[in-house]
């Protein structure tokens, strides 16, 4: 079946549909990088994208099994690759990627020139869109509502073992950061969004805030509960969503980027050092403003925007890359030894 | 660290199997980058057909070997404060480090830039390398060193069969194999042992991945991957050998990730400053776990790999790791590709690449056409698409060998049943796989014969299934359909084969109904930021083009494609050249070529690079995007000449000589009648479709005949033959005669001179010509025979008439532009052989001699005006160098060009120079005279003046008497001389005397291969006689001798020369001196 992808300026794509027959609307953003699609597509921050991947050639290794996911389903509105590989070589793979986009209820389709959909959201800036596979949808703008909340988990859970204990306010958290944080020997509580560990009475040691989608301005409550945090200045990390979310609950503020960052390749140099390092990312929107008491910790050595705030004095820091990598380098891991190391959580 | 002043670069040398143009490409790059920091650069390196040796790029060249000898007293005149290893390969690293061990580099306060030599030392010794791996927990394949065979078939033993052995020091993995048996280990381990003292007996990981990734690093520690590549074949092929893509395709992202971190882990804990490329192996099926998994081997420098991933990604990797070992952080270097971004980075590939090797091993007679973990070919091509199968079939076409995609059957007709082509790997392998599908075997059979990944077999059957759909009739075709087939790369020659029709025909209605390519650009961010330059690739997996066309100012310039025996890098020189001097016509220079081990495929050379194929369908396609002013056809060789008349009938218009006029040199027919116009002498000649007609034809003019048939089934294309037996039997064997393959037989003359002119003329006239001599009579392909500037044995009558010739040709032919002409002269009487309207592979060498940049005069010849920044500069230069035609008659001293074999390499190959050419590469070295040039150029090709003993086999009456007096000359060597008993006792008559050694068959002591094996032999003059019954005894002292890595001279001509060489001059009293101190210029 011929689907097609309409852009916000009437623009029209056609492409063969691959996943589940439906018509949908989002976000338009495209990613570059070559490997790890069943991980992209199971980052809760892509909610609302409807995502192109700039690697032509997608689904060559197929879908392995849940524990290797993000989260627990695929979190993208909708796919557009160039080349749809329906038949899969690798020895984890359980299913095809068709087969798991079907599953799921995510339409998907081929159309060759992905290079000129990305072009032009470079050139244009990031632009709504929809998928119209048989009836026509709404035009659907993601950022307009708290996506945060509708991505987060409902319950909290605890994870792991260690002395110390932090809270890991998920916002949309991507499966690794917890693997990160407890593979280092803590004890995590993962929580949703809203919940307020102070005002919950718990115990802890350490908050770190997650990565998540859409506009940080939208996430207020867990703003609240980071001020709360910088006033019994307890340790805290914020990743993505996260630096964003900490930035304004400092006094900082935030704004939109022409087309984001979301590749697996965004070099970023640490401010005062000779250090550059290679980072995966995927955010539409950046620290504008440093708060007052902070550093710039990290900036993009391409464009020069903002990858990361700490605190002058206090063991309160936050970056905009995923240290926890998935899918892309893991080259930044080191930020989780960093922060628990300062808050004095090892 | 301040920069340093001047520094040393080590080259590679000729061009052989294992060690190629991506040399050229390095080296070039990194005197770029040391030029824009101010430094002074230093070049040894004998090649002069590189683009490294030019005026424009180093600023002193020493075209001398480079060994530690010659080095060292570079640097003693030099007095160098830096010098570079990595980027001259195998032969640098080599040297630098012998350099190092005796402490010559101290002692003349040379520093090591980059990597530091401890870190390559430790790289290069496989043993201490996985000790070292071993320490920071990374897995080596279980491996066991051993300096004798004796050791080698008990480490096998332990370890159980098969194993693989590996040998260090060794360019291309020389001496390395896999070993089923102690027979064949037996036979590895003696080989490897005469290259090295060395080697690695090792646990052999059957059908693992093999999967390398390319590292950069910086001294502040910064480090990133490039690219990281997966070889199709399964471990235990070569990488060389392998087809490979770019980036890898069947990892996931935890595989990727999980052998970045421990590549970048290794190059850290050995401090890497610069580039480094690590490999790989990866169990497809790790029984336990995520990941299993062990490092293969680390090059700590340059190499195949890192040029390949360089035009892979854009990423300019050579120019980098220069400015790294310059102290420099990778932040502070610009990606040039978007001028925007940083060099710290990780290309984003929006297409994929697959590199397929050119083998030419069909061109040696008795080649093992089996490749394995040691290199055989000689060149590679690149393909780039943006779906696997459109890649992989526009490589194939790039071999240049008339594949048409990967289901052509050129290579199998009359071949071994499939399933034995896909359990065996040979060059036909890939070819293999389609015609099994085809065949109906089955996916899991094809990966259980060949360990290729099923990823891929499932895109072979895709394309084999989609040829399949194709309808039999081309009204069938529809857009749909058209554009389903160019997607999945088919070209339209393919197409029209399979709807009977011509490629042509599918052509026009292509471009009838809109199914037309778009021109996209590599931009290193898969389109997150836009490219300055523009480096392009053509591909119907888009809709768009990412550039505008470049109309009237544009010239197409055709590079030479993938190198191979006969085309080589002299063709890069040409064509990155005249890219370079179209400028000063303003001119933008729209550069095609295919080949990623070369100069003219660096984005910086052209104004437009099309990394594309030089088939007629692809060269007409961007001609018809670009609309250029025209294209130039007639400096890449013979591939783009090939092109010239399908070009022109399709009204593109060729710059220089008339399409018709190539036509008129290129027809034998015509060519020969335009000879007999112009009372030009030529060999007698004809044409048969019938073999009782060349026979008697043959009988009438006399044997011995040069034979060239128009068909092979296998082995040689041209032969002489010196009697009817020969005659039957080559006919027989090897071709065909028919009305469709007609058979050339022309007069072979015996021991006569081979002379060559090239020359530039505009509209018939000659602007300027040079006459060159070979060293061998005819009978030696010119392409491997020694070539001396100005020539020595000629008299100025032959001179002058050959002149004339020239300017007859010129004339008659309206020649615009670059033509070679190839002379016999015996007895004062000169004939034609044959004309080529294009510049020949001489022309770097005569260019650099002569200091007449004969290229620019050849861009020069295709404009009415000369270039109008230098009105008149064809004149100046040949008035500033006070010459006139005949510009070799004043040179005050001798070039010579020595070619370079590889014979080593192709298991079995018979070392014999003949008609067909056999070399892969040639170096260049000046003197005061000939024989200094000479024995330079032959230390350079890895030559050496014997000090320990010297065997004779002198075949036949007439090479023994020819050699009475060269014989007596090395009895001065004062070292002992063995030979065959024919030649010993022929010898003995003369009072030359010499230990008789009993011949290989004869299984006699003292017999000559225990003295190869005893290392008592270094140098084999075996002077071969046509019609011997014990041809094959000789063929195997020959091989033996190569096997054991001992320089073998089978012409009389060369070993006259060598043996006048050896016993007059010593190393010691060779010039040091550089091109300019020559030249004067």
């Amino acid at each position: 079946m011929i689907g097609k992808l309409v852009f916000e300026d009437g623009s029209i794509f056609e492409g063969r549909s691959f996943g589940n027959n439906t018509s949908v609307a989002g976000e338009l953003v495209f990613q570059t990088g070559m490997v790890g699609y069943p991980e992209s597509l199971t980052d809760p921050s892509y909610a609302g994208q409807i995502l192109i991947l700039t690697y032509p050639i997608i689904g060559s290794y197929g879908v392995p099994q849940k524990k290797y996911w993000e989260s627990d389903r695929i979190q993208i509105t909708g796919l557009i690759v160039s080349q749809y590989i329906g038949t899969p070589s690798h020895f984890q793979s359980r299913q095809t990627l068709a087969s798991w986009l079907k599953e799921n209820n995510i339409p998907a389709l081929e159309i060759t020139d992905t290079r000129t959909l990305a072009i032009k959201l470079r050139e244009k800036g990031t632009s709504l869109g929809k998928i119209i596979i048989k009836n026509d949808v709404q035009f659907y703008d993601p950022n307009k509502e708290n996506l945060v909340a509708k991505v987060s988990l409902q319950t909290a859970y605890r994870v792991g073992k260690g002395r110390k204990k932090i809270v890991l306010l998920d916002c949309g958290a991507k499966k690794n950061i917890e693997r990160c944080l407890v593979k280092r020997g803590v004890e995590v509580i993962v929580a949703p969004w809203d919940y307020d560990p102070f005002a919950e009475k718990e115990q802890f040691d350490g908050l770190v805030i997650s990565n998540g989608p859409g506009d940080p301005k939208m996430a207020g409550r867990t703003i609240q509960t980071i001020k709360k945090g910088l006033i019994s200045k307890i340790p805290i990390l914020g990743i993505c969503l996260g630096n964003q979310l900490l930035a304004l609950a400092a006094g900082g503020d935030t704004g939109k980027l022409k087309f984001g960052h979301r590749s697996h390749n965004q070099p970023c140099m640490m401010v005062g050092s000779t250090r550059c390092y290679i980072t995966t990312q995927n955010h539409g929107f950046a620290v504008s403003k440093i708060p007052k008491g902070f550093s710039p910790w990290f900036i993009n050595a391409n464009d020069k925007t903002n990858e990361g705030i700490i605190h002058q004095k206090l063991p309160v820091m936050s970056v905009q890359f995923h240290p926890e990598a998935t899918a892309g380098p893991t080259d930044t891991e080191w930020i989780f030894d960093f922060f628990l190391e300062k808050a004095k959580l090892l | 660290m301040k920069n340093p002043k001047k520094v040393l670069i080590l080259g590679s040398g000729a061009l052989k199997i294992g060690e190629a143009g991506e040399f050229d490409y390095s080296g070039s790059q990194a005197i770029k980058a040391l030029k824009e920091e101010g430094i002074t650069t230093v070049l040894v390196n004998p090649n002069i057909a590189t683009i490294q040796t030019s005026k424009f790029l180093a600023d002193t060249v020493y075209f001398l070997p480079v060994t530690d000898y010659f080095v060292e007293k570079v640097i003693q005149k030099e007095k160098p404060d830096g010098i570079f290893l990595s980027f001259g390969g195998q032969t640098a690293l080599n040297c630098g480090l012998s350099l190092e061990e005796k402490g010559i580099l101290k002692q003349h306060h040379v520093s090591v830039l980059g990597t530091p030599v401890e870190t390559i030392r430790l790289s290069e010794d496989r043993d201490a390398f996985s000790k070292h791996l071993k320490k920071i927990g990374i897995a080596t394949p279980q491996s066991i060193a051993v300096t004798s065979t004796k050791d080698a078939l008990t480490v096998a033993q332990k370890l159980g069969y098969p194993v693989m052995v590996r040998s260090g020091f060794a360019l291309g993995g020389q001496g390395s194999g896999i070993a089923n048996n102690e027979k064949e280990l037996d036979d590895i381990t003696q080989k490897a042992f005469a290259f090295v003292s060395q080697i690695l007996v090792e646990q052999y990981l059957h059908h693992f991945k093999e999967i390398e990734y390319e590292v950069v690093r910086d001294k502040d520690d910064n480090c990133i991957t490039v690219c990281n590549m997966e070889n199709m074949d399964p471990l235990g092929i070569h990488t060389g050998e392998s087809i490979v893509v770019a980036p890898s395709q069947t990892l996931n992202n935890f595989e990727y990730q999980f052998l970045r971190n421990k590549a970048i882990e290794i190059v850290r804990s050995v401090e890497i400053v610069g580039e480094c490329n690590v490999q790989f192996a990866l169990n497809p099926n790790p029984k336990t776990g995520d990941i299993d998994y062990y490092v293969i081997e680390m090059n700590a420098r340059l190499s195949r790999s890192s040029a390949l991933a360089s035009k892979a990604t854009g990423y300019p990797l050579a120019y980098v790791a220069a400015k790294l070992a310059l102290s420099k952080n990778l932040t502070e270097i610009t990606n040039k590709v978007t001028g925007a971004t940083q060099a710290c980075f990780e290309p984003a590939l929006d297409y994929i690449v697959v590199k397929i090797p050119r083998w030419d091993i069909e061109k040696f007679r008795g080649a093992d056409e089996r490749i394995g973990s040691s290199m055989k070919s000689v060149g590679e091509v690149m393909g780039i698409g943006r779906t696997f199968e459109e890649a992989l079939q526009k490589a194939t076409r790039m071999l240049d060998l008339d594949f048409e995609g990967v289901t052509s059957e050129v290579l199998l007709k009359n071949q071994k049943s499939t399933k034995e082509l896909l359990e065996i790997p040979t060059p036909k392998r890939i070819f293999a796989i389609a015609k099994a599908i085809k065949e109906g075997i089955h996916t899991k059979e094809i990966q259980k014969l060949t360990g290729i990944n099923a990823w891929f077999l499932y895109r072979i059957e895709n394309i084999v299934r989609a040829e399949h759909r194709v309808p039999k009739n081309k009204e069938k075709l529809n857009v749909t359909k058209l554009w389903e087939l160019k997607k999945l790369g088919f070209s339209d020659k393919k197409i029209g084969q399979l709807t009977h029709t011509t490629g042509l025909e599918i052509r026009r209605l292509r471009k009838k109904i809109g199914v037309i390519p778009s021109m996209l650009q590599i931009d290193t961010l898969a389109g997150e930021f836009p490219a300055q330059t523009k480096y392009l690739y053509v591909t119907y997996n888009a809709a768009h083009h990412d550039i505008m066309p470049s109309h009237k100012k544009g010239v197409i310039v055709l590079g030479s494609g993938p190198y191979r025996i006969g085309s080589s890098v002299e063709f890069d020189w040409t064509s990155v050249n005249t890219a370079l001097r179209l400028k000063d016509h303003g001119k933008k220079s729209i550069l095609i070529n295919c080949n990623p081990e070369t100069v003219s495929t660096d984005y910086d050379i052209s104004d437009r690079l099309y990394f594309e194929e030089l088939t007629f369908e692809r060269i007409a396609d961007i001609y018809d995007f670009e609309k250029p002013y025209g294209v130039v056809i007639s400096v890449g060789g013979q591939t783009p000449n090939n092109r010239a008349q399908s070009l022109h009938a399709y009204g593109v218009p060729i710059l220089g000589t008339r399409p018709e006029d190539i036509d008129r040199a290129e027809d034998r027919s015509k060519f020969s009648k335009l000879l007999d116009e112009l009372e030009i002498a030529q060999p007698a000649w004809n044409k048969f479709t019938d073999f009782h007609d060349a026979l008697r034809f043959a009988e009438k003019v006399g044997f011995p005949v040069l034979i060239r048939p128009s068909y092979v089934l296998s082995g040689t294309l041209m032969r002489i033959c010196h009697n009817k037996e020969e005659l039957e039997h080559f006919l027989k064997d090897a071709t065909m005669v028919s009305k469709d393959y007609p058979l050339t037989v022309s007069k072979f003359i015996e021991e006569a001179k081979e002379i060559e002119l090239d020359a530039v003329a505009k509209k018939g006239k000659v602007t300027a010509s040079i006459i060159s001599e070979h060293i061998e009579n005819a009978g030696v392909h010119s392409g491997d025979a020694s070539i001396v500037l100005p020539p020595q044995h000629l008299n100025r009558q032959t001179m002058d008439e050959i002149t004339q010739i020239g300017e007859k040709l010129a004339r008659a032919l309206s020649i615009t532009g670059p033509f070679n002409i190839q002379f016999l002269a015996k007895d004062n009487q000169v004939s034609v052989i044959e004309v080529n309207l294009r510049a020949s592979r001489t022309f770097p060498f005569i260019s650099k001699v002569t200091g007449v940049d004969f290229v620019m005069l050849v861009v020069d010849s295709f404009f009415n005006q000369t270039s109008p920044n230098n009105p008149s500069e064809t004149e100046s230069v040949i008035k500033r160098n006070n010459v006139t035609k005949n510009l070799s008659k004043r040179l005050p001293f001798v070039a010579l060009k020595v070619a370079q074999f590889s014979f080593a390499r192709i298991t079995g190959a018979d070392p014999i120079l003949h008609v067909e050419m056999a070399s892969t590469g040639e170096v260049a070295c000046f003197g005061k005279t000939m024989l200094e040039a000479f024995l330079l150029g032959s230390i350079a090709v890895g030559g050496k003046i014997p000090k320990k003993g010297i065997f004779l086999s002198l075949g036949g009456r007439q090479n023994k008497e020819a050699f009475i007096e060269k014989a007596k000359m090395l009895k001065t060597l004062n070292i002992p001389i063995y030979a065959t008993e024919n030649t010993s006792v022929f010898l003995k008559a003369y009072g030359i005397k010499t230990k008789m050694l009993h011949k290989i068959h004869e299984k006699q002591s003292p017999n000559v291969l225990e003295y190869f094996k005893k290392q008592k032999i270094d140098l084999v003059i075996n002077l071969v006689e046509h019609q011997r019954q014990d041809e094959a005894d000789h063929y195997t002292i020959r091989r033996a001798a190569i096997d054991h890595n001992i320089p073998v001279f089978t012409n009389l001509q060369k070993a006259s020369v060598f043996t006048q060489a050896i016993t007059t001059l010593k190393e010691s009293t060779l010039p040091i001196k550089s091109w300019e101190e020559y030249t004067g210029f």
